[in-house]
């Protein structure tokens, strides 16, 4: 895949928070010390006079994003996803998701790919905390096409969402110029009948990748792109574990509270007989490292995709 | 302020009080301790300091309260509906299935509640927040957030104090309830946010100190809190806990209890003497 573009979601989401405020004069920028690293410089350097640094202080940005949501401005609130859900999870909790305001968390950093700053800062629990908010929606992008597809799409929402961009460069799956996305609503890359691979983030290139090598021993693998975790796509959902003979989910989170468990509940509720393999981090805590090894390690890549689906 | 008007406030403060201990007493729940000590604040602040419409409680250009320390939602809610965002009877269903008066204060149910609060630390953010977003705006709106004195031993507060100075939210006004009582006991017993002053002056605030039972100071500290720029002005008030009901006065076991029927009719009594006199004094 040497050829493919590549380029990291949270570039992604940097370019698309300028764009969005050419666009839109409500919308303002919070960080907390991160701009370079969450790319929201790329806006404060078009619009200094609606960034807001909060410093180093993810409780106080989030509850002070609320406050500017409630006089009708519409916030992004940056962090890395650590410190954006886990740090800040009750201030998003009560402030954010209990008032049902208007702010935009643009989560950068998720996963395992953060890599060499090791397990403190490799978040695989955002997509558990923050589904457990009533209300709240929850999304991580295949691609930086669909990053900036996302924020759009975030504004023309009104309520609080929860977006998970990536560190590490990954390929461009979709064309900028026809891609369309709509929140709640999954996508199918490829068709198949063996095994739907459903994935979001990073593992959504894996699963194409796995699907290539499912193609060489004739198992036919249908490859969803599952962007938004909540709300969840059901219907795509049941409508593969009637056609296809077993789900794999894959996700760059801990395979307990995340897209899989979704798939699961959903899969379980609906009384339809299908096996389903969650692909993910299972119950472990990372390591610093290169991100392409640790995907490897942590069975995140293609070829343990692929093994899973047979 | 004219004799008159004080009085008017104090009656005012009276039925604000009277209002809590139907609400509490009604719930078998709730906080009155501190819904007391700031009743005479909530006062002030509805009935001479904010800007505000009771007939259209999300007035564009309105000023904006939060009550970070939301458990004392019933003086809020005693407050609002005194002056007239929703009817005084429904105070009785303070904390009750079907009643918009929750537990703690809920923008999303009751008018006149510009945030919802409760867990302590927020809703200074929160006003910080709306400040801000005041000022990027250009509207003329000025932000008020009431804290308790054992909220501030929360992190939170102070990155919201260092955040409004940074961001020189001279439209902010932070209250301080010195009370000097928590659910645990003494606030400086149980863990001491003093020097409370010089903590707020320290990250910039202009600190003001007044007594919170004096009408007087607190027209002059929110006239010098107007008159300030460039920073924000923190009030600090000493206040007695449980004010004005005879066995709550600093009693740090009326911090989160409601008064049973027998204690009910002791509170209404004290505050019917204390209305009493208030309203003897009429025709002076």
């Amino acid at each position: 895949m040497s050829d493919v573009k590549k380029m990291a979601t949270r570039d992604g989401y940097g370019n698309a928070l300028k764009e969005l405020g050419g666009v839109h004069g409500d919308v303002i920028v919070f960080d907390a010390d991160l701009s370079n690293a969450t790319k929201t410089n790329v806006f404060q350097k078009a619009y200094p006079e609606r960034h807001f640094n909060c410093g180093i202080a993810e409780g106080n940005m989030m509850a002070v994003a609320a406050g500017a949501a409630a006089m009708g401005l519409v916030p992004y609130a940056s962090s890395f996803a650590m410190f954006a859900s886990g740090r800040a999870f009750e201030q998003v909790r009560n402030s954010i998701g209990y008032t049902h305001l208007n702010v935009k968390i643009g989560a950068t950093h998720g996963g395992i790919s953060v890599g060499e700053d090791g397990a403190s800062h490799q978040c695989c629990e955002d997509f558990a905390l923050m589904r457990s908010i009533p209300g709240m929606v929850v999304m991580s992008p295949a691609d930086a096409v669909e990053a900036r597809a996302m924020v759009f799409a975030a504004y023309d929402y009104k309520g609080p969402v929860y977006m998970r961009f990536g560190r590490a460069p990954v390929p461009i799956i979709h064309d900028e110029e026809t891609f369309k996305f709509t929140i709640g609503k999954g996508e199918t890359l490829a068709d198949g009948t063996d095994v739907a691979i459903i994935a979001n983030g990073l593992c959504v290139a894996e699963a194409l990748g796995a699907r290539g090598i499912l193609a060489q021993e004739g198992i036919s693998a249908r490859v969803i792109n599952m962007a938004t975790v909540k709300p969840l796509d059901t219907e795509l959902v049941l409508k593969a574990a009637k056609e296809c003979k077993k789900i794999v989910t894959c996700e760059e989170h801990n395979i307990i509270g995340g897209l899989g468990e979704a798939v699961c509940a959903v899969i379980a509720e609906a009384g339809v007989p299908c096996p389903v393999k969650r692909v993910g981090v299972r119950d472990v805590f990372g390591h610093s490292g290169p991100f392409g090894p640790l995907l490897e390690e942590f069975g995140l890549t293609a070829p343990h995709i692929a093994e899973a689906c047979k | 302020m004219t004799d008159k008007e004080k009085k008017e406030l104090a009656i005012a403060a009276c039925k604000v009080r009277m209002g809590v201990i139907e609400g509490t007493h009604a719930a078998h729940a709730g906080h009155p301790g501190g819904s007391l000590s700031a009743a005479d604040m909530f006062t002030y602040l509805y009935f001479k300091e904010l800007n505000i419409d009771p007939a259209q409680p999300k007035m564009d250009d309105r000023d904006r309260f939060v009550l970070s320390k939301g458990h004392t939602a019933p003086g809020l809610y005693a407050t609002l509906a005194l002056r007239g965002f929703f009817p005084w009877e429904d105070l009785k269903g303070l904390r009750q299935i079907g009643c918009h008066l929750q537990g703690h204060p809920n923008m999303d149910m009751t008018p006149g509640v510009d945030m919802s609060t409760g867990s302590l630390g927020q809703g200074v953010s929160a006003a910080a927040g709306m400040a801000l977003a005041a000022k990027f705006q250009g509207k003329p709106v000025r932000v008020y957030t009431l804290l308790g004195d054992g909220e501030i031993e929360e992190g939170e507060v102070w990155e919201a104090m260092m955040f409004s100075h940074h961001h020189k939210l001279d439209n902010l006004c932070v209250i301080v309830d010195n009370n000097g009582l928590q659910i645990d006991g003494p606030i400086d017993k149980v863990m001491s946010p003093y020097p409370i002053t010089d903590k707020l002056a320290a990250f910039g605030l202009h600190v003001i100190e007044i007594n919170g039972h004096d009408f007087d100071q607190m027209e002059a500290a929110f006239a010098e809190a107007r008159a300030t720029k460039g920073v924000p002005t923190a009030i600090v008030m000493k206040t007695t806990k449980g004010k004005d009901v005879s066995f709550m006065e600093n009693q740090v076991g009326w911090h989160g209890k409601a008064p049973n029927d027998e204690e009910y009719k002791i509170a209404m009594d004290d505050l019917n003497a204390v209305l009493a006199g208030l309203e003897g004094g009429k025709n002076e």
